[in-house]
């Protein structure tokens, strides 16, 4: 209970009509970067390259989306695309709530350090997954010749890639950290007083579980249920790389029908497909979600974490730290072992395997010994990469902020013009992601062709298509957390003196600090790893480091592999650091609380 | 902070670690837009793949004799940076487009972004490689995709490496091959045409069915194949589909001195797809002259021997001579299967359904 | 003893600080029971231990002879009421209280027929679908005391459940508090730092201070007969001096700033005398006259609360109001009889 709530009973009715006033006026300017934002670096890419697509077509724009839909292999391959995404999303929730309750309830340790090693999978190229994961999972990987020798087998049990498991693996190890990330830190400010209360009320585990702490942690787990759905509905690298041929996404022929077919028609019809797919789902999620939030009295961290004391929390804390640490850190590990190891290749006579430690590639890195013009050293490109990285944060901030705290000054009257406007704008926010990069990337290269906008070579477009991914991440991690703040202490602040802005100052801004952070480490991480657009519209001179692994690793020769593992362990490393580095932000009382 | 001051300390020592080693460090390339007055010197803008790449002296060396700053711009794999130019046809993005191969060549001339240019350096060049008469796609450089196999592997099993691509559906050779999709991987689609320049239309499904019977692994994308289950990289596969260039690279980029390449090649009559890149002038661009000079410059034996060290492909001027490794131990192959470009645009997609109907269902 | 709660020497520490230091009290059932403490005295510690929401280091906890280790708090059958309600946000009225009740599924009629006897009897009737964000502070505490009365519960916890509220509301609903408690004669243990709110509503009250226990008794003996210096002071009692013990004519008196005292028989050599600010009169009768000043006199209804400074130290003394008091500034002659007013604390 606020310590002002008594003495000011303030009446919520009078209030919200003046709210409502200003809500909308004030609303309405919100949604303004935010909407320019899109309006020109998305809408207006997708349009052009849409009409252009379908002008190519020679029956019309009706015609290619009845071949779409009526080609018996595109319909399995949209069928697959949902359900490998909704069982990938179910598969992440599971093993990502249990961490997140760890995290949100208990301090010990190595927590942030944790963190930072489950959020670097998220930046891995896919390329380089696939051989973290072979190398552990492959026929002669660890875990198969352990399993060989162990149970004396003909054959090595495991059959990793090309199969359905490689993928749900996959997408579980690169999108655990949004739900343990999102949830976690809701999770964190939630007062444990209430599943005490209950508890006392004679709910067992279970009934505290179901009828209270899932209610109240729902916004969070709707929002990272979204996010890790049209991610795996998107995936691209993963199916291509480790499911192989016999598995399709959507994305994947749309790559398919564009770049090696060329048939642009139908390939505009899968976007669309693919759009609105996204869109329907996130309407469905903002319809959810208007249900399912209540203001919440946000306690502090120091108030609602305990260190693991009980031998009962001990064990929880290792048997779900160690499933984390298998899943996201063993496959990484793995990588940083091998980028320092010297391996044999098996030769005549010989059968090969580990001789010895070595520096070699990260030294290779440093050296252009074919003194091509395209060579940049690992410094360089890993301060491009932060360079871009650090341009997507401040925008994906800057234009997600204003977004989010309009959708959180959700008017009471849900028919007044400044909800109208939050209902619908909240789905579009979300179709970026929903978008295929190949047709994105080619609407940036037709649409913004000529001056001022034309940009097409400019190595700001990186960025800028980083942002478009990166701000609804922001906005999914802010409004729910802003959303919770009852209204109760805005109005505190407010009838006190504050203006709006001093009420965003102190109030709002330190209340959500946590979640602002957990906001900029994704699009830190999202700029990071993002590779697809990134590779379009790259300029060879500014490579990122996705794009210079992805250059040593498509080419033989086993220096070029190790200079590509070292590269990535690099890769891993300023992950880690630059998370850790967001993690201890504190200014303005951010992160504070 | 005690944390992330550790891995910056260990990111420091491992940077440390790649420090160059004096000498040649890369001068930024130049950017554009060239400011216009006052500078004399021009901007020559080449669109290309993201496999492009050229050495520092002999870039700098075209960029000083003609007084120019030349801009790479590179937009993905060869079929991507194609689509970008065409959809940028009628304000296009650069002067020179590089990298469109004999797969695409019809796609490239049908949709017309080119301009012609006979280039005086074409007297050099064998007629083979001139695919196209009409000179708007001028032949540049020539790879071999061909079945690469892991000697030692062989050596051990006793067994005799295939020589031909017939030979992989012998049962002595069962699951020993991994080849890439066509659908989803260029080298992938050169085996197919390969198979159907030597089979015939009427045959090769046959052909594939043998190998579908003979075990064979299908992967999407070069790297999975190349580096995941080919055996030299701890996998199972001993025959791997790659290219020609591949055995020297292995030569070239390995830890430990070689005496010879660890893998062969399988070179046989009708086993490898020869894919020709092309360079051609973009239409409607505004530098034609200078357009003129690098097509020639990429013609020239300076550039063309410039090319197997920097892009693992082969020069096709006659005059251009191999050097070191790949001198002693490029192989290619004397009759490749062929496939002309005009079929390829037509038939590509029926074939790759066909392909795919028959190995993945 | 067999009956209600008995709590057996509780030991609690947390890392170097000790909460409770060995605490043991009985609460027969139908009894209210008071605790009484500062902050920080270790209240809270022991209401979610008997709770069964943290476990002791040492000690145990029994209802009706049966000890309750390892029982967890769900099935112990216990109310707690927090001192910030910890209303559920998510459910409206009708579902906080009915909460318990559901999870024992119990039959909807019947679920529906005890939210309104409960909401009934705070004072809330009809408030079912009320949503618990929108309500007052005072509104607030009665549904999550309805919803802690609801399902019966053996012991009924409250901790610190009028804290949070100003002070006419307090007065008001510890009187209905008390009411509703004992009407329904439910057993329940009260925490607050108040002491008027403890002597309105308990049975019995005990003193915490440091986690350990300094006095338990009804609230009429605490307050004649507080047994430490520190449940004195805590009661209000200030009218403390200390002296050095005499012998004077075969007894014993203290030397202190009033004066000699009297003593009953003590070892001390020191001791610390509570005058006691209930038991002075102005009628010149008593076995100890205190000639002092009067410094500030304040009217409080019946009690006119008098600071009187005799022999250098000031005093404080309530007196009924319709008997004429000296002016401040005037002298004044305080009455008292020795064995009534005077209280020795030993050192």
């Amino acid at each position: 209970m606020d310590r002002h709530g008594a003495a000011l009973e303030v009446r919520p009715e009078a209030a919200s009509s003046l709210r409502s006033r200003l809500g909308s006026g004030l609303g309405a300017l919100l949604w303004v970067l935010p909407l320019a934002f899109l309006l020109v670096f998305y809408f207006y890419p997708l349009a052009t390259i849409l009409q252009v697509s379908f002008s190519r077509g020679a029956a019309g724009w009706a015609a290619p989306f009845i071949e779409a839909l009526s080609s018996a292999s595109i319909r399995s391959v949209l069928w697959f695309t949902i359900w490998q995404a909704a069982v990938s999303t179910a598969l992440t929730l599971l093993v990502g709530l249990p961490g997140a309750y760890l995290l949100a309830r208990y301090d010990f340790p190595g927590k942030s350090f944790l963190q930072a090693l489950t959020g670097i999978p998220f930046v891995m190229p896919t390329l380089v997954v696939a051989a973290a994961f072979n190398a552990l999972l492959g026929p002669r990987g660890w875990v198969n010749g352990l399993l060989v020798e162990v149970f004396n087998l003909q054959q090595p049990p495991i059959q990793f890639v090309n199969t359905l498991g490689a993928i749900l693996l996959a997408h579980v190890f690169y999108n655990t950290t949004i739900v343990l990330r999102m949830v976690g830190d809701f999770w964190a400010h939630i007062d444990p007083r209430l599943a005490q209360a209950a508890q006392v009320l004679g709910a067992s585990r279970l009934q505290t579980l179901r009828h209270v702490v899932l209610p109240l942690i729902m916004p969070a787990v709707a929002a990272s249920a979204l996010l890790v759905f049209i991610f795996d509905f998107t995936s691209f690298g993963v199916i291509l790389v480790l499911g192989g041929p016999r598995f399709a996404t959507l994305e994947v022929e749309i790559y398919r029908q564009t770049v090696s077919l060329f048939n642009l028609p139908l390939a505009a019809a899968l976007s669309i497909i693919q759009l609105l797919t996204t869109l329907a789902l996130t309407v469905l999620y903002t319809w959810l979600n208007r249900r399912l939030s209540t203001p919440l009295n946000l306690r502090p961290r120091t108030y609602t974490q305990a260190r693991l004391v009980s031998w009962r929390s001990k064990l929880f804390a290792a048997v779900v730290l160690g499933l984390l640490l298998a899943l996201t850190v063993l496959p990484l590990a793995g990588l940083a072992a091998r980028s320092v190891t010297h391996f044999e290749p098996p030769q005549r006579g010989e059968s090969g395997g580990f001789a010895g430690f070595t520096l070699n590639y990260y030294r290779e890195l440093g050296v252009n010994r074919q003194s091509s013009i395209f060579y940049v050293p690992p410094a360089r490109a890993i301060s491009i990469s932060l360079g871009y990285a650090g341009l997507t944060v401040l925008l994906a901030l800057l234009i997600g902020l204003p977004a989010s705290w309009a959708l959180a000054r959700d008017p009471a009257d849900s028919r007044s013009a400044a909800a109208r406007i939050n209902r619908l704008l909240d789905p579009v926010l979300m179709l970026p992601l929903g978008t295929s990069a190949v047709t994105l990337g080619l609407g940036f290269l037709i649409a913004l062709d000529e001056p001022p906008l034309d940009l097409r070579a400019s190595p700001l477009l990186v960025p800028l298509a980083h942002t478009l991914v990166a701000f609804p991440f922001v906005v999914r991690s802010l409004t729910p957390a802003l959303r919770s703040i009852r209204p109760r202490l805005r109005q505190a602040a407010a009838v006190m003196g504050a203006t709006p802005l001093q009420v965003l100052r102190h109030i709002d801004l330190p209340l959500v600090g946590r979640a602002l952070i957990v906001a900029a480490t994704f699009a830190f991480t999202i700029s990071l790893g993002e590779f697809g657009a990134t590779s379009l519209i790259s300029r060879p001179e500014y490579p990122t480091v996705p794009v210079a692994i992805y250059r040593l690793i498509s080419r033989p020769g086993a220096l070029n592999y190790g200079q590509a593992l070292a590269l990535s362990t690099l890769l891993m490393s300023i992950t880690a650091a630059g998370m850790l580095f967001i993690e201890r932000f504190r200014v303005a009382d951010i992160g504070e609380f | 902070m005690k944390r992330g001051t550790i891995l910056l300390v260990i990111l420091v020592l491992l940077l440390a670690a790649c420090a160059p080693a004096a000498e040649t460090e890369s001068p930024p390339v130049q950017e554009t837009p060239q400011v216009e007055n006052g500078g004399e010197r021009r901007t020559l803008t080449v669109m290309t793949h993201d496999s492009f790449a050229a050495s520092e002296e002999v870039l700098q060396a075209f960029e000083e004799e003609h007084n120019v700053d030349v801009q790479i711009l590179t937009a993905g794999d060869a079929g991507s940076a194609l689509n970008r130019a065409i959809l940028s046809r009628g304000n296009p993005l650069a002067d020179v487009f590089y990298g469109v191969d004999n797969s695409f060549l019809s796609r490239a001339l049908d949709e017309g972004i080119f301009e012609p240019y006979e280039s005086p350096l074409l007297a050099d060049i064998p007629d083979e490689f001139e695919l196209d008469p009409t000179h708007h796609a001028l032949p540049v450089d020539f790879g071999d995709v061909c079945f690469n196999y892991d000697k030692a592997y062989f050596e051990e099993a006793g067994l005799e490496p295939p020589q031909h691509i017939e030979d992989l559906v012998r049962e002595e050779y069962r699951s020993l091959t991994v080849v890439e999709n066509p659908a989803t991987s260029s080298p992938g689609l050169s085996f197919l045409l390969a198979t159907i320049g030597h089979f015939g239309e009427d045959g090769y499904l046959e052909y594939w069915q043998g190998l579908v019977e003979n075990d064979l692994l299908v992967v999407n994308d070069w790297e999975t194949a190349y580096y995941g289950e080919f055996t030299r990289a701890g996998g199972s596969r001993p025959v791997v589909l790659s290219y020609a260039t591949s055995p020297p690279a292995e030569v070239i980029f390995a830890e430990q001195p070689m005496d010879e390449p660890p893998t062969g090649v399988i070179t046989a009559d009708g086993s490898c797809f020869r894919q020709v890149e092309f360079v051609g002038i973009l239409e409607g661009t505004q530098n034609r002259d200078l357009a003129e000079r690098w097509v020639d410059f990429m013609l020239s034996p300076t550039f063309q021997e410039d090319i197997p060290l920097q892009m693992f492909v082969i020069p096709v001027n006659e005059n251009a001579e191999l050097s070191g490794v790949f001198a002693e131990f490029l192989i290619t192959a004397e009759n490749p299967a062929e496939v002309s470009p005009e079929e390829i645009s037509a038939n590509r997609e029926a074939w790759i359904q066909a392909w795919t109907d028959t190995v993945l269902r | 003893m067999n009956d209600g709660l008995s709590v057996r020497d509780v030991y609690k520490s947390f890392g170097k600080k000790q909460a409770l230091a060995g605490v043991s009290f009985d609460l027969p059932e139908g009894q209210v029971m008071a605790m009484l403490g500062p902050s920080g005295s270790g209240k809270s510690t022991l209401l979610g231990i008997i709770a069964g929401l943290d476990s002791p280091d040492q000690g145990e906890v029994l209802w009706k002879g049966e000890s309750l280790r390892g029982v967890p708090p769900h099935r112990r059958g216990f109310g707690l009421m927090f001192q910030d309600f910890a209303l559920f946000p998510h459910r409206n009225v009708f579902d906080n209280v009915a909460f318990a009740l559901q999870m024992a599924s119990r039959p909807k009629a019947e679920i529906e027929r005890r939210v309104a006897e409960m909401l009934e009897l705070v004072g809330l009737p009809g408030f079912e679908q009320r949503d618990v964000n929108t309500l007052s502070g005072g509104e607030q505490q009665r549904v999550a005391l309805a919803r802690s009365l609801a399902p019966n519960p053996r012991l009924l916890m409250l901790d610190e459940p009028l804290g949070a509220l100003d002070r006419n509301l307090r007065e008001r609903l510890a009187l209905d508090l008390g009411h509703i408690l004992h009407e329904m004669h439910q057993t329940a243990l009260y925490v607050t730092h108040d002491q008027e709110e403890a002597f309105t509503l308990a049975d019995q009250v005990v003193i915490l201070n440091e986690g350990r226990i300094e006095q338990t008794g009804a609230p009429q003996e605490i307050y004649l007969r507080p047994r430490s210096l520190f449940v004195a002071r805590f009661l209000g009692m200030s009218n403390l001096v200390s002296g050095e013990v005499f012998q004077r004519d075969g007894r014993l008196v203290a030397a202190t700033a009033l004066g000699e005292l009297p003593l009953p028989p003590t070892s001390s050599r020191q001791v610390t005398v509570l005058v006691r600010p209930d038991r002075a009169s102005l009628d010149g009768q008593g076995d100890l006259q205190l000639d002092g000043e009067v410094i500030e006199k304040q009217f409080r209804g019946s009690l006119s609360r008098t600071r009187v400074r005799v022999g250098g130290v000031e005093l404080l003394f309530d007196f009924p109001s319709h008997i004429p008091l000296p002016a401040p500034g005037q002298r004044v002659q305080i009455s008292l009889n020795t064995d009534e007013a005077l209280q020795v604390f030993e050192k």
